[in-house]
């Protein structure tokens, strides 16, 4: 029977009727973006559009004794020229703190900096042109004198606090969190075996395809600012514009036409886009900035550089007691607005170890300013070091035990049936599947036949080696994420569903696309809802003058809460239509369903009336309708998730590599990953999402860097030089699936969108160091580049 | 970034190039495939007033051989030399290092000539051109005059170029019999600028080598050729002994400064992986 109805869809035993739900059909704006009909921001077509270029320091740390903006304002087709006081008296600065991030610390930070700059790539002045290239002429005529202060860039010492960036701040630590549940001395104390490794990880960035970009286009006549921008979070940034620009909330909208790829790069406040919104105010006039590729690489976020030391102490027999951690992380000149710097380090404390069931955890992290561009959440936020620490540590542990790395994960991966769990750090496990998944990913790669294909082949001098990291991973946050830190960022979503008179449905949600199909999987979840063809539904996201109010999409969210937004609209939906259908078919509701846009007889699934009948009837006809009904064919709702803090995922990946021990070059041969986010709705756009998680994650492992010199200036920021993973390395990536749904929303999805990068840096690291076991050496710092393997084989 | 504004002219005779050449002087520069110029002016990099862009000049295109020289066309594309069955029975050094220039996009319009002016330390064309001792024909508004490679690439970006010429082609000898060719280059990403890379052209014949020109990229401003490495190997079997000997000799002769991803160490140990593995290609 069909019972498409009020039942979660993976309640025990239920038989319902997922619809699309679990099908891999094409995502719907998948051809108009081929066929090149996006509209991204600077495709858009203004009347009188200005162009904003920015100035840039070119030092790490120095004070801006002289501006002369005069002769840059000169120029043929320049309009003004601005410095940071004149953009000040129309933008407010910001701090990026929260406040249940204990004692975070950062200064105040202008749209454009004054007097002072921090870090090579801070703008200090505008130039407003009629078009990108005179700006960039009139740039070379800007006068600045400026006087180089003592630039720390080296974590370490700008922990030790010699040199202290912001003297107002008294040193150099923007913030500290400490966790200890006690008793890890003693189980040090009892352990049989401990050992120890210092992890490094390189900083790097998420490289989106489409650059940042904003279009601010403020209205003297109204006092209204409407913002085009490729964002991820376009209720955010309408509060942050309305607070920052002094413009009422109502006045301010903001629009997010396609946005090419966001990776967490683009839900920060950046200064030039705020710079750019002030100036379209003072300018009265449209003003346009895109960030170009090298703009990208010197002030788009970057993410990680960390250094870890962890310890762990286990049993004989191969249980793991405890964890101790150590982490320093630096992260530029200023914690970033408004979901500051911390929360990486955070992550870190919080899911370091977090697979296994050791009860005895400490943790010690420090957060530190350095004159290097700043550092925020980027994809899958503190859990690729927080899985390659824990994963490399339990690796090394397993090898001195002489126990097999599988087995070793076996021993102490949480038990399957421990749910719900609380981990040391205090995190919650709704349900995870550890063990299931283990099991799935040995077999699916053939683990057994594998360890003997490399013991064979390392007698012909073929250095392989196999690579497993477990994981989990936050996703759908709770208000605990930023709000209870007095954020303005919402952790519910909502969704509106509006039957047509065509009888089409039109949803409007408030999570958004960047790319990642994310209006795709609405439109199944709302079709499957409502109970019409997939080709009946039209998406709409994306405009804060539309929505209902939202978060956005980030943090894994989308899917799980967005899309449980939209479920809950659509059987609302549903259930308004059949009430309709029943007053025009003098029938009792409960004996009607709706099924492929017709309304049926819920048994014999005869078809009673299409839903474009009833459109006609509801709103042209309505005088045919019983005297004191009204339909209601719009209906809203929304979600947030409150019984936990985040919905936990799992997963396992494995990587299998061969190393060229002479030239130090590691070849990737497959890689596998295993996780587990609830329902799935589109199988395609997970796999894929996972996928290209993956690939980001190997590019972390093996070759992405945002190299600085130590007078902190950035050595490789073009394409030419900073690698970017590309498709010629990338090793065939096998994806499956645990399907293990929270009970705390029908729709079941978990997020799936950072598995990929969370887990991949700590499977090619052990796959490496499992191919160097023969020479005993080890690679610990990220990327592991040849010249990093040659020296850890001793041959340079 | 935009590139600077500038003129554009596309002459469509030699002298129609020279005479722009001679009146803008280095205000003017030479544009072929673009695949480094357009990047640059994208960069601001370089600001030039005039490109003269050389696509229509007849004459410029093409792999002819003649006698035992194989002619190679300023402008024939990398995919032209890809594809050249000229290339690949006569110039089989070419013919493998060909495949590792760029991504298919890039070898579809950039060219020979373009590769071999810029003279990119890293570049593959540069590096075979020395190995193979090719010879490069320069042209000038009075006069043609011809330079042999090694004497062509003078330090990083320049050349035997005088101003107002333009290189019309390359001249290589081709490949004698009993002699093999092995070009190895290593890269992180497929189609990047080598690390390092080695073009080695030698006798084979009886298992030893003999006359062997060994061309390293990547390892200083200029193609580099090995002859105390080459000196190693004459008249010997390439065993364990005298592949060491010619490793060792290459500390001597090869720059080899840092980058960004491999100090000098790395890249000389990389150098002679490179040679070793070279030298049991030409052995096999």
């Amino acid at each position: 029977m069909n019972a498409r109805a009020e039942l979660p869809l993976h309640a025990p035993g239920a038989t319902t009727d997922k619809g699309y739900i679990g099908q891999s059909v094409p995502r719907p704006n998948a051809r108009r973006l081929l066929q090149g009909r996006g509209a991204y921001v600077d495709d858009l077509r203004f009347a009188r559009l200005a162009h904003v270029v920015f100035f840039r320091s070119p030092y790490a740390h120095a004070r801006l004794k002289r501006l002369d903006l005069s002769k840059a304002a000169r120029q043929p087709g320049v309009i003004a020229a601005f410095d940071g006081r004149a953009v000040a008296e129309y933008c407010k600065p910001w701090v990026g703190v929260l406040g249940h991030l204990k004692g975070i610390k950062s200064p105040p930070q202008f749209a454009i900096a004054i007097e002072r700059a921090c870090c090579q790539g801070e703008a200090v002045a505008a130039v407003v042109a009629e078009t990108r290239a005179q700006g960039e002429d009139a740039l070379q005529h800007v006068e600045a004198d400026w006087e180089e202060l003592p630039v720390v860039t080296d974590m370490e010492e700008a922990l030790a606090g010699k040199v202290v960036i912001h003297a107002d701040l008294g040193d150099n630590v923007c913030f500290t969190r400490g966790l200890d549940t006690g008793g890890v001395d003693e189980a040090f104390a009892k352990a049989d075996v401990i050992v120890e490794e210092t992890y490094e990880f390189g900083r790097h960035t998420g490289v989106t395809l489409e650059g940042r970009s904003i279009l601010a286009d403020y209205n003297a006549a109204e006092h209204t600012l409407t913002v085009y921008h490729s964002t991820q979070a376009p209720h955010m940034m309408q509060d942050v514009f309305s607070r920052h620009l002094g413009i009422p909330e109502a006045n301010v909208r903001v629009i997010c036409k396609d946005v090419g790829g966001s990776f967490g790069i683009k839900v920060h406040v950046y200064p030039d886009e705020m710079a750019t919104a002030a100036i379209s105010v003072m300018l009265r006039r449209p003003v346009k900035f895109i960030a170009d590729r090298l703009e990208s690489f010197l002030t788009d976020i970057h993410a990680r550089e960390h250094k870890a030391r962890v310890r762990i102490a286990c049993t004989r027999e191969g249980e793991i007691l405890a964890f101790d951690l150590w982490d320093l992380t630096a992260i530029g000149p200023y914690s970033v607005y408004p979901r500051t710097s911390g929360i990486e380090g955070n992550q870190v404390v919080n899911l370091t170890g977090g697979p296994y069931k050791h009860q005895q955890y400490r943790a010690q992290m420090n957060v530190v300013f350095t004159n290097k561009n700043v550092t925020c959440q980027y994809r899958a936020v503190g859990h690729p070091i927080a899985v390659a620490l824990t994963e490399g540590i339990v690796d090394l542990a397993a090898e001195k035990l002489g126990i097999d790395p599988a087995e070793f994960r076996r021993k102490n991966l949480i038990p399957d049936s421990a749910y719900p769990y609380t981990f040391p750090s205090g995190i919650k496990f709704e349900k995870l599947s550890h063990h299931q998944s283990l099991d799935r990913l040995l077999e699916l790669m053939s683990y057994k036949e594998l360890r003997e294909e490399q013991r064979a082949l390392r007698d012909k001098s073929i250095y392989r080696g196999i690579g497993l990291a477990a994981m989990i991973e936050v996703t759908n946050p709770s208000p605990a994420f930023y709000g209870v830190g007095g954020a303005r960022i919402s952790a519910q979503d909502g969704a509106t569903l509006r039957l047509e008179p065509t009888g089409m449905v039109t949803c409007i949600a408030s999570v958004t696309e960047q790319g990642q199909g994310t209006e795709g999987a609405m439109a199944q979840i709302a079709a499957s809802a409502v109970g019409v063809a997939l080709d009946k539904v039209r998406v709409i996201t994306g405009d804060t003058g539309v929505t209902p109010y939202g978060g956005g999409t980030w943090a894994s969210r989308g899917a799980g809460i967005g899309g449980e937004a939209v479920l809950q609209a659509g059987r609302a939906l549903r259930s308004n239509i059949l009430e309709v259908a029943a007053h025009i078919l003098h029938a009792d509701r409960a004996e009607l369903d709706i099924v492929g846009g017709e309304v049926v007889n819920r048994l014999t699934l005869e078809s009673r009336l299409p839903l474009v009948e009833l459109g006609r009837v509801a709103y042209f006809r309505p005088d045919t309708l019983p005297l004191k009904f009204q339909s209601e064919l719009t209906v809203t709702r929304h979600y947030t998730p409150r019984e936990y803090g985040f919905t936990f995922t799992n997963g396992i990946q494995a990587c299998l590599v061969e190393v060229d021990v002479e030239t130090g070059f590691v070849k990737l041969l497959k890689h596998w990953c295993v996780e587990d986010c609830g329902t799935i709705i589109n199988p395609m756009l997970v796999d894929e999402q996972i996928r290209g998680g993956v690939v980001q994650g190997i590019g972390a492992a093996l070759y992405e860097e945002c190299l600085y010199s130590a007078e902190g200036q950035l050595l490789n920021g073009s394409l030419a030089d900073y690698l970017v993973p590309m498709s010629a390395e990338m090793p065939d990536i096998i994806v499956a699936h645990i399907e293990t749904p929270p009970r705390q929303s029908d729709l079941g999805a978990k997020g799936a969108g950072e598995a990929g990068t969370a887990g991949a840096p700590g499977a090619v690291m052990n796959a490496i160091n499992d191919a160097l076991r023969p020479f005993k050496a080890r690679v610990a710092a990220q990327p592991f580049t040849p010249q990093r393997v040659l020296q850890a084989l001793g041959k340079v | 970034m935009k590139a600077p504004s500038f003129s554009y002219a596309r002459p469509g005779s030699l002298s129609g190039v020279f005479e722009l050449l001679e009146r803008h002087g280095d205000r003017a520069r030479v544009l072929a495939g673009g695949q480094s110029l357009l990047a640059s002016l994208n960069l601001r990099l370089s600001a030039p007033e005039l490109l003269v862009d050389i696509a229509c000049v007849p004459g410029l295109t093409g792999i002819t051989v003649a006698g035992d020289k194989v002619r190679i066309g300023a402008l024939t594309t990398h995919r032209q030399i890809e594809r050249s069955p000229e290339v690949a029975r006569h110039l089989p050094l070419l013919a493998q290092a060909v495949r590792n220039v760029a991504c298919a996009a890039i070898r579809n319009v950039g060219t020979f000539g373009g590769s071999i002016a810029l003279a990119d330390p890293a570049a593959e064309y540069p590096a075979c051109a020395v190995a193979l001792d090719a010879t490069f024909v320069l042209a000038g508004r009075a006069a043609e005059r011809r330079v042999r490679a090694r004497e062509f690439f003078r330090g990083l970006y320049e050349t035997a170029l005088r101003p107002g010429e333009l290189l019309i082609a390359g001249e290589f000898p081709v490949s004698g019999d009993g002699y093999r060719s092995v070009f190895l280059e290593l890269a992180r990403r497929r189609g990047d600028y080598a690390m390092v890379g080695i073009a080695a052209h030698a006798r084979t014949a009886g298992g030893r080598i003999s006359d062997a020109r060994l061309a390293f990229l990547a390892v200083s401003g200029t193609p580099v050729l090995a002859v105390r490495a080459a000196a190693a190997l004459e008249g010997r079997p390439p065993d364990a002994r005298t592949v060491a000997a010619a490793q060792a000799a290459l500390g001597d002769e090869l720059e080899a400064p840092a980058d960004l991803y491999a100090s000098r160490a790395t890249k000389l140990h990389l150098a002679r992986v490179l040679l070793g593995r070279a030298l049991g290609a030409l052995a096999r």
